[in-house]
């Protein structure tokens, strides 16, 4: 650590949450907590140093002190909470205000069979040994600053577990709201997901918030897929634009399973949203899906690592990015094929849409190719909308900005059409729309 | 309705149309007619407002007003239509979403009510009906993997659906069967009366058997050389473009 104002604000909320939580968080969990502040500490926020933060510079929030979250007296107001809601129809709905569980704006509903989906805080009090089970099923300490700082100081979050066989009737949906408060807010929120044998499910984890301030929103999301699992999780990140976004998706499959990740970043000052997949048994299958808009100055970052660790597994990663304006966008894809996992297939492809002239992009594909019987192939593009396209909806009588605005769409339309749920393909098909410059008046 | 006079267009520095005088008058059909590189796609996009098409020269005006000055998008909603000769493919956007939303544009420009989804759907369909096109290609993207002939048929889909005044028909012609061939020429006609006049580039006289013209001009080096009535058309087909060269040279000032 280099004593970087937010780094030492970070060690007062760690020190200050020890004490408040000694009394009620067991013992292992306290010491997981240590070891992770620990590693955090050895390496400190990440720098241009690092190679996979070339692109990246947290010089910003480095001078941020960010205080311990909490919903206070400015909590939001149902309403306030619905309106940023995605429209997700029926769901079991969690909400979380600053990092902390809001149960009178939660709906969760009667589950399942099978089916657990409660706040970490609540299970801490009755059930400690699943939380156990599953935190850091899926991330390795001790390697990303910013996962073991979450590890250290989260201060709320889900456990869903669908034991073999369970199906989840609805979509899960984890709204975590960043509200008013007079500082800037560190929110670390930690999402547990462990799908049983054979079990199928939705998740849609939404950020979003409504302050003022610069606050950070630190989100580590485990998935543990077992053998034959059927998970899609969507993650929606639509917080304020003077907010920063982490978020670190961690997940491991077994055989058979196959796993949808659906990542759209849209808001934040500075979003990094990385994904890393481990795929560990035959016939696991990944497809990751990502969409991410940027205008303003706005710094929109993807960095995935998918990682093929047993034979016959398929990954399949498409990414588009929409830059208007002055914003920079970045997209880091990694993919690691051990050497014996033979029979594999990967197809990796980034393109990205200049709205600007002003816009920049990097792109940078990563392949590490250990075994001889694979099939991977990566692309990445970056344009402009078409002149022959807008020409032809003009002459259709579509203004410039509407025949713009459809032309956008339209590129965003295989990421969205990916979506396991038609409302939500709907409503972020809105958002994108409402995102774009003329409304889209068509 | 349009009167073109001494127009002269550049594209990418070329002179390609070089004083083109040509009045199509309500209620007419003209056909243009000309050898390759003659100038007469310059012409088509030229009224549709294609950008790096350069007017230097000239005048076109509409229905009395200046047609270079309006945007692409204002000639369409004051009733000029564009058939493509090449229609461009738009991945990602659906026909019908596309064709409410040009319809929609076109009706408020002109003071009409929008159609609701129904209303729209009701009227796309039987549209479709009678241009034999199946009703699978609204839901697919704009032009996306269509042939050629189904293209040139969702031109006249949009054509019926805009009602323009002056629909301008670009080689639409061009790869149809004779089938396909005469279901456009059926839209097309079906579309003439004393208040629309139709302006029908081609390279081929067959399309004319069908959708028969007022008049008929022959496109060289970009200007009109020569009109006549839809006789000089089966002449040309018959007998190339060669003795017009001839006659022309003959006429030229030593």
């Amino acid at each position: 650590m280099r004593g970087t104002p937010a780094e030492l604000a970070f060690a007062r909320h760690f020190a200050a949450a020890r004490v408040a939580q000694a009394s009620r968080e067991p013992a292992w969990l306290a010491r997981h907590r240590a070891e992770s502040f620990a590693a955090f500490e050895a390496q400190g926020l990440p720098t241009a140093k690092h190679e996979d933060w070339r692109f990246t510079s947290l010089a910003k929030l480095e001078q941020i002190e960010f205080t311990a979250g909490g919903v206070d007296a400015s909590a939001p107001t149902a309403e306030l909470i619905a309106a940023s809601r995605i429209a997700l129809g029926p769901a079991h709905r969690l909400v979380f205000v600053n990092g902390c569980y809001a149960a009178q704006l939660s709906s969760v509903g009667a589950l399942p069979p099978g089916c657990r989906v409660a706040p970490l805080s609540a299970l801490l009090g009755s059930d400690g040994e699943a939380v156990e089970r599953v935190l850091a099923s899926a991330a390795e300490p001790k390697r990303r600053a910013l996962v073991d700082l979450n590890s250290a100081l989260w201060s709320d979050g889900v456990l869903i577990e669908l034991e073999p066989g369970a199906v989840l009737d609805r979509p899960v949906h984890l709204l975590f709201h960043q509200s008013g408060a007079d500082a800037p807010v560190g929110a670390h929120v930690r999402t547990l997901i462990a799908a049983g044998a054979g079990s199928r499910g939705t998740i849609v984890e939404q950020h979003s918030g409504e302050t003022r301030h610069p606050d950070l929103t630190n989100a580590v999301t485990e998935i543990r897929a077992d053998r034959g699992a059927q998970l899609d999780h969507v993650l929606v990140q639509d917080l304020p634009e003077q907010s920063t976004a982490f978020s670190a998706l961690l997940s491991r499959q077994e055989a058979q399973s196959r796993l949808g990740l659906h990542a759209f970043t849209l808001g934040a000052a500075l979003a990094r949203a990385e994904v890393e997949s481990r795929l560990e048994g035959e016939g696991a299958e990944l497809a990751l899906y990502g969409l991410y808009l940027g205008r303003g100055t706005q710094h929109p970052d993807q960095h995935t690592t998918i990682d093929h660790a047993a034979p016959r597994t398929n990954s399949r990663e498409l990414f588009k990015g929409i830059l208007d304006e002055r914003a920079h966008g970045v997209f880091h894809g990694r993919i690691h094929v051990r050497p014996d996992a033979q029979k594999i297939s990967a197809d990796q492809t980034n393109r990205a849409l200049l709205l600007s002239d002003r816009a920049t992009i990097n792109s940078k594909p990563q392949l590490e190719i250990y075994a001889d019987d694979v099939k991977c192939s990566h692309g990445a593009s970056i344009g402009q909308l078409d002149d022959e396209q807008l020409f032809y909806l003009r002459a259709r009588g579509l203004d410039l900005a509407t025949a713009r605005a459809l032309l956008t769409v339209a590129f965003a339309s295989e990421v969205l059409e990916k979506l396991p749920h038609d409302g939500l393909r709907a409503s972020l098909e809105r958002a994108l729309l409402g995102w774009l410059p003329s409304g889209g008046g068509a | 309705m349009l009167e073109i006079r001494n127009l002269h267009a550049r594209v990418e520095g070329k002179e390609i149309l070089r004083g083109l005088d040509l009045v199509v008058r309500a209620g007419e059909v003209h056909a243009v007619m000309g050898p390759n590189g003659s100038g007469k796609s310059t012409l088509a996009n030229v009224l549709a407002g294609r950008a790096g098409y350069e007017v230097t020269d000239g005048s076109v005006l509409y229905r009395g007003r200046d047609l270079l000055a309006l945007t692409p998008e204002e000639r369409a909603r004051e009733g000029v239509f564009l058939a493509f000769q090449y229609p461009v493919e738009i991945p990602g956007v659906t026909n019908s979403y596309f064709m409410k939303a040009a319809t929609n544009a076109v009706r408020r420009h002109r003071g009409l009510s929008e159609l609701d989804a129904i209303d729209f759907l009701t009227l796309v369909k039987q549209t479709m009906k009678d241009l034999e096109m199946d009703e699978k290609f609204l839901s697919r993207s704009v032009n996306e993997g269509f042939s050629g002939g189904e293209k040139k048929r969702n031109e006249i889909l949009q054509m019926l659906l805009l009602e323009p005044t002056l629909a301008v028909l670009d080689e639409t012609d061009s790869g149809l069967d004779i089938d396909a061939l005469r279901i456009v020429a059926d839209g097309v006609n079906r579309l003439r009366s004393p208040l629309r006049a139709v302006l029908a580039i081609t390279h081929y006289q067959r399309l004319l058997d069908y959708l028969v013209p007022d008049r008929t001009h022959v496109l060289m080096n970009g200007r009109i050389v020569k009109s006549g009535d839809r006789s000089l058309a089966l002449e040309l087909e018959k007998r190339g473009y060669g003795w017009i060269e001839r006659e022309l040279g003959a006429e030229a000032p030593a």
